[in-house]
């Protein structure tokens, strides 16, 4: 694999090895000297179509860390909704020699066209396109999980665990790239929502879906040990998802109360940014069992291993196995 | 086709290792600030057994971690993408500590020129050697190592491959070559 | 296949009418002379059709020239050696122009522009709206009385969504036996909608485009149409419901057509995964199921013609992520291919229903009075020779169209068109373009 451009891209031992990876990365984030001369000489472009000032800044020190390069190209603008802008943009970016470009888009599959229309060659990373997906927050959020839920976590999946996702699932690409990571990693999903706010579609999916919320949280769908809240835009409202604010967050909020519904070993998690007081209250959002600070510290250590394993390598993801016990002397033997 | 030739059995490794131990500790006059440092896979197991040794010879324990050195090296672009081992340094830490990084098998010396970056990163010890338990000549850069279990001539087109029962199940050491290029 | 000779008779030997048993076929001033085995004629040009399908021009009721105001897609000349190309010897000409073919002004000019290039009889459709924006009904009767002799309305790209303005235009039309060409597409459902809505829509996270939002149109227009004793014709059907309602209203009497485009025989909303806008079409690409449907319709006549909704697009319009690029593809060159792999190659049609199919039955909606015509003595020499055993790879880059938005790119498909006589004139020869009709041959569209 050259690009990541959805969370089914991985299969499952590809996603255990960039969790695993992460895992050492996050180690070197927790020493007194951070930055590793990895990919010395390598240049990440991030091209940003639309404002997203965290996950930016989290791509950008993950690259930094690695000693890459970084060119930050903030596209947005009044050209923005017309294609060649996309085009030609990358056609720049190609002639300076990107060795990566991570690229968020408010158009689906904007990253699919970038890897694949021929206009460059470096690697692309999707960093989160229109309501598409989102791959780089699912593998952060499965590498939360599994520091929180499973003990020796190297190698290790997240095989039996039960992950809630609420909220918003028609407009999530967060939620998209989660129920698939997850189900690679042996995890099983419930999706609750308001119906208004499911895709037709979903019945394919590879999980459950609820309406209720305290059904589930009350184990419903089986003891959970991991619920995520998704943002909810208080302008859907406008468009006749749901009638209210106040109804919405009756009925899908995450609150003190719901929280005590959980068993005790259950995270909650949230992709950011929050609405405080619609999606979630303040109580859950910092309660000791909230995971959602760790959530931005891991994604510095998931992007950092994942530009590592797409730009350190002659080749693609799929690591090479256990490290050679010499390596000189296969070389020559490789292109 | 693969000629297969056995140049150490697990007696003679077994034999190397004690030897080496007694080297590390007559070369530091004893195991005051000794730290053992492998270099993944194989060189952190012969660590593990080195440190082994060293116990029980001077009847305290020697500190054992791990330093993988693979996001320090200046050939990733040649190679398929490596995962990355971990990095486990002993408590008490490598500052002004005498390290002596552990291999199987010294070749090019790359690995080990990346292992010396990555320790710099980590602290400043007072010294750092070198142990292996075979060199095989063909140094790349002006490397060599302090302890060495067994020199091994070798020719550039055959493999050193070195097993060892915690990871592989049997020890031994062994060179492969292709039968061509054996009879040419 | 080799010619002799030039002239304006022509012998085509040895060719299957309508798939039938190998015979000759005598084209002389413009008409059908003699059909019969072993002809002879002194001084014709004698074209060797042995292995070859004669089939009567094509007729296509929905074709974007773009001309006027986007010659930079595709002009009348250029969209019409396209039509001849693939076998075509009429097209009628979408009103979505630049400015819309909303006046009789331009919609002649639209078919004197064809009358010069006289690849095609070009048959400019009139908008039902004024500037296509479904609030008042354009002159539709000037539009029927001017020289383009227009009897097709449609605001084609655009849904005449309003109910009453609908059951206006169907009764209005009555008058000079026009028809109402509807583009079913509820707005409201599909306000920003990118791709038919089911599971690959959720799984790409493009906005969905639900088959009710065609439906529910098609279901009013329908009722309508049966109120006010108007003739309807649909548009690019595409979901398997909309046929069940088209075959529902025909089942009460109500005089309903339909189309359905070759894309939508072939392809489906799985193209989409790639995220190519070349799939981007409007109706949308839809499932396997609705193919299915599509193509039994088609078989049994509940579903009347193939029209090919040839849309070209500059590259520019494609060369962009899904959501900015422009909706439509090329078909005019791949529509008689296609309809073979999907229809004939399947069992579903023989040639006589392909003739049907896609030259009567158009002809008689459009009220194209010289087209589609039976082959037999004295009619119209508008014929198409096409060798079903031939096997192509599509190119954009070789077809006469400008638009290089073929869905069907990098494709092998069945049946090439040999040859096409407009009027005994022939178009294409050797499957390549081989000259206009000139404009001063005497026509029978005068």
């Amino acid at each position: 694999m050259r690009h990541l451009l959805s969370a089914a891209d991985l299969d499952r031992a590809q996603a255990v090895t960039v969790l695993d990876v992460a895992e050492q990365m996050a180690a070197t984030q927790r020493r007194e000297i951070k930055k590793l001369p990895t990919l010395r000489g390598r240049t990440v472009v991030n091209l940003f179509f639309e404002d997203s000032t965290r996950t930016r800044i989290s791509f950008e020190a993950a690259a930094k860390r690695l000693s890459a390069d970084v060119i930050n190209f903030s596209a947005k603008g009044s050209s923005v909704s017309k294609g060649e802008s996309l085009k030609d943009t990358a056609l720049t970016l190609e002639a300076m020699g990107a060795d990566a470009v991570v690229v968020r888009h408010p158009a689906s599959g904007a990253p699919h066209r970038l890897a694949h229309a021929g206009w460059t060659r470096g690697a692309v990373v999707n960093a989160g396109d229109g309501t598409h997906e989102h791959p780089t927050q699912a593998l952060l959020d499965a590498f939360t999980m599994r520091r929180h839920l499973v003990e020796n976590a190297t190698g290790a999946d997240l095989a039996g665990r039960r992950v809630a996702v609420v909220g918003d699932v028609l407009h999530s690409r967060v939620a998209r790239s989660n129920v698939l990571l997850l189900n690679t990693l042996g995890a099983h999903v419930v999706l609750v929502a308001p119906p208004t706010l499911l895709p037709v579609g979903v019945e394919g999916w590879p999980c459950e879906v609820s309406y209720d919320l305290d059904a589930t949280l009350a184990g419903a769908h089986g003891d959970l040990d991991a619920v995520m809240m998704l943002r909810v835009q208080a302008e859907r409202m406008n468009a006749s998802y749901f009638p209210s604010v106040r109804e919405y967050s009756r009925r899908y909020g995450l609150d003190a109360r719901r929280v005590g519904l959980l068993p005790d070993h259950t995270v909650v998690m949230h992709p950011g940014p929050m609405n405080r007081g619609l999606e979630i209250s303040a109580d859950a959002a910092d309660s000791p069992r909230s995971t959602i600070v760790e959530q931005v510290t891991n994604g510095v250590a998931v992007r950092m291993a994942v530009l590592y394993l797409l730009l350190a390598g002659a080749r693609d993801l799929a690591p090479a196995g256990p490290p050679a016990d010499e390596v000189a002397l296969t070389e020559g033997v490789l292109p | 086709m693969t000629a297969r030739r056995t140049v150490l059995e697990a007696a003679e490794i077994r034999r190397a290792l004690t030897r080496i131990a007694h080297e590390v500790l007559e070369r530091n006059k004893g195991a005051d600030d000794l730290v053992l440092l492998g270099i993944p896979t194989r060189g952190v197991t012969l660590a593990t057994r080195l440190g082994r040794r060293l116990t029980e010879i001077e009847g305290r324990p020697v500190p054992v971690g791990s330093l993988d050195a693979t996001m320090y090296r200046d050939d990733l672009r040649r190679q398929p993408v490596r995962t990355i081992a971990p990095t486990e340094l002993p408590d008490g830490g490598i500052d002004d500590k005498v390290v002596v990084l552990v291999d199987d098998v010294l070749f090019s010396g790359r690995t080990i020129r990346a292992a010396l970056d990555a320790l710099s990163d980590l602290g400043r010890p007072r010294a750092v050697r070198l142990a292996v338990l075979v060199d095989r000549g063909h140094r790349e850069l002006p490397i060599r190592a302090d302890h060495v279990g067994k020199n091994l001539p070798t020719s550039l087109s055959e493999r050193v491959r070195v097993a060892l029962e915690e990871v592989d199940g049997t020890d031994e050491v062994r060179i492969e070559s292709d039968a061509a290029e054996v009879s040419a | 296949m080799t010619s002799t000779t030039a002239g304006t008779t022509w012998l085509v030997r040895r060719s299957r009418v309508l798939g039938g048993q190998p015979t000759d076929v005598l084209v002389e001033n413009g008409v059908v002379a003699e059909i019969g085995p072993g002809l002879s004629a002194a001084g014709a040009s004698v074209l060797d059709a042995d292995g070859l399908v004669l089939l009567p021009g094509l007729v296509d009721l929905h074709t974007h020239l773009r001309e006027p105001g986007r010659e930079d897609a595709e002009t009348v000349e250029t969209g019409s050696q396209a039509a001849a190309r693939g076998g075509f010897t009429a097209v009628h000409a979408m009103a979505n122009t630049d400015p819309v073919a909303d006046t009789a002004g331009v919609v002649e000019q639209v078919w004197r522009l064809g009358r010069r290039s006289g690849w095609v009889d070009v048959r400019p459709v009139g908008a039902v709206t004024v500037g296509l924006a479904g609030e008042r009904l354009a002159e539709l009767g000037a539009m029927a009385d001017s020289a383009a002799g227009v009897r097709v309305f449609s605001d084609d790209g655009k849904c005449v969504s309003d109910a009453v303005l609908m059951r206006r235009a169907l009764e209005y039309v009555k008058a000079f036996d026009g028809v109402v060409a509807q583009h079913a597409q509820e707005p409201r459902l599909t306000d920003g909608a990118q791709m038919h809505e089911g599971a690959v829509s959720a799984v790409l996270g493009l906005r969905g485009w639900p088959a009710v939002a065609e439906e529910a149109i098609i279901a009013r227009d329908v009722l309508l149409a049966g109120h006010v004793g108007s003739r309807l014709h649909v548009c690019h059907l595409s979901t398997a419901g909309s046929v069940e309602i088209v075959r529902w209203a025909k089942g009460r009497g109500i005089d309903v057509t339909a189309e359905v485009t070759p894309h939508h025989l072939l392809l489906t909303d799985e193209e989409v995964r790639s995220y190519d806008p070349v799939f981007k079409v409007n109706p949308p690409l839809r499932t396997a199921e609705d193919v299915m449907a599509l193509r039994e319709a088609l078989a049994d006549g509940t579903i009347d013609i193939v029209a090919t909704d040839h849309a070209p697009h500059p590259v520019e319009d494609k060369d962009c992520e899904w959501a900015a690029a422009a909706m439509g593809m090329t078909g005019l060159e791949t529509a008689l291919s296609v309809v073979q792999h999907t229809m004939v190659e399947t069992g579903l049609l023989d040639w006589a229903g392909v003739a049907q199919r896609m030259s009567a039955a158009p002809a008689r909606i459009g009220r194209v009075a010289d087209q589609g015509r039976p082959l037999v003595v004295g009619e119209p020499a508008h014929l198409t020779l096409v060798d079903p055993a031939a096997r192509w790879t599509v190119e954009p880059h070789t077809m006469a169209t400008m638009g290089r938005n073929s869905p069907f790119r990098g494709r092998e498909l069945p049946g090439q068109v040999v040859a096409t006589f407009y009027a005994g004139h022939p178009t294409v020869l050797d499957g390549k373009l081989a000259a206009p009709r000139p404009s001063t041959t005497p026509g029978r569209d005068a």
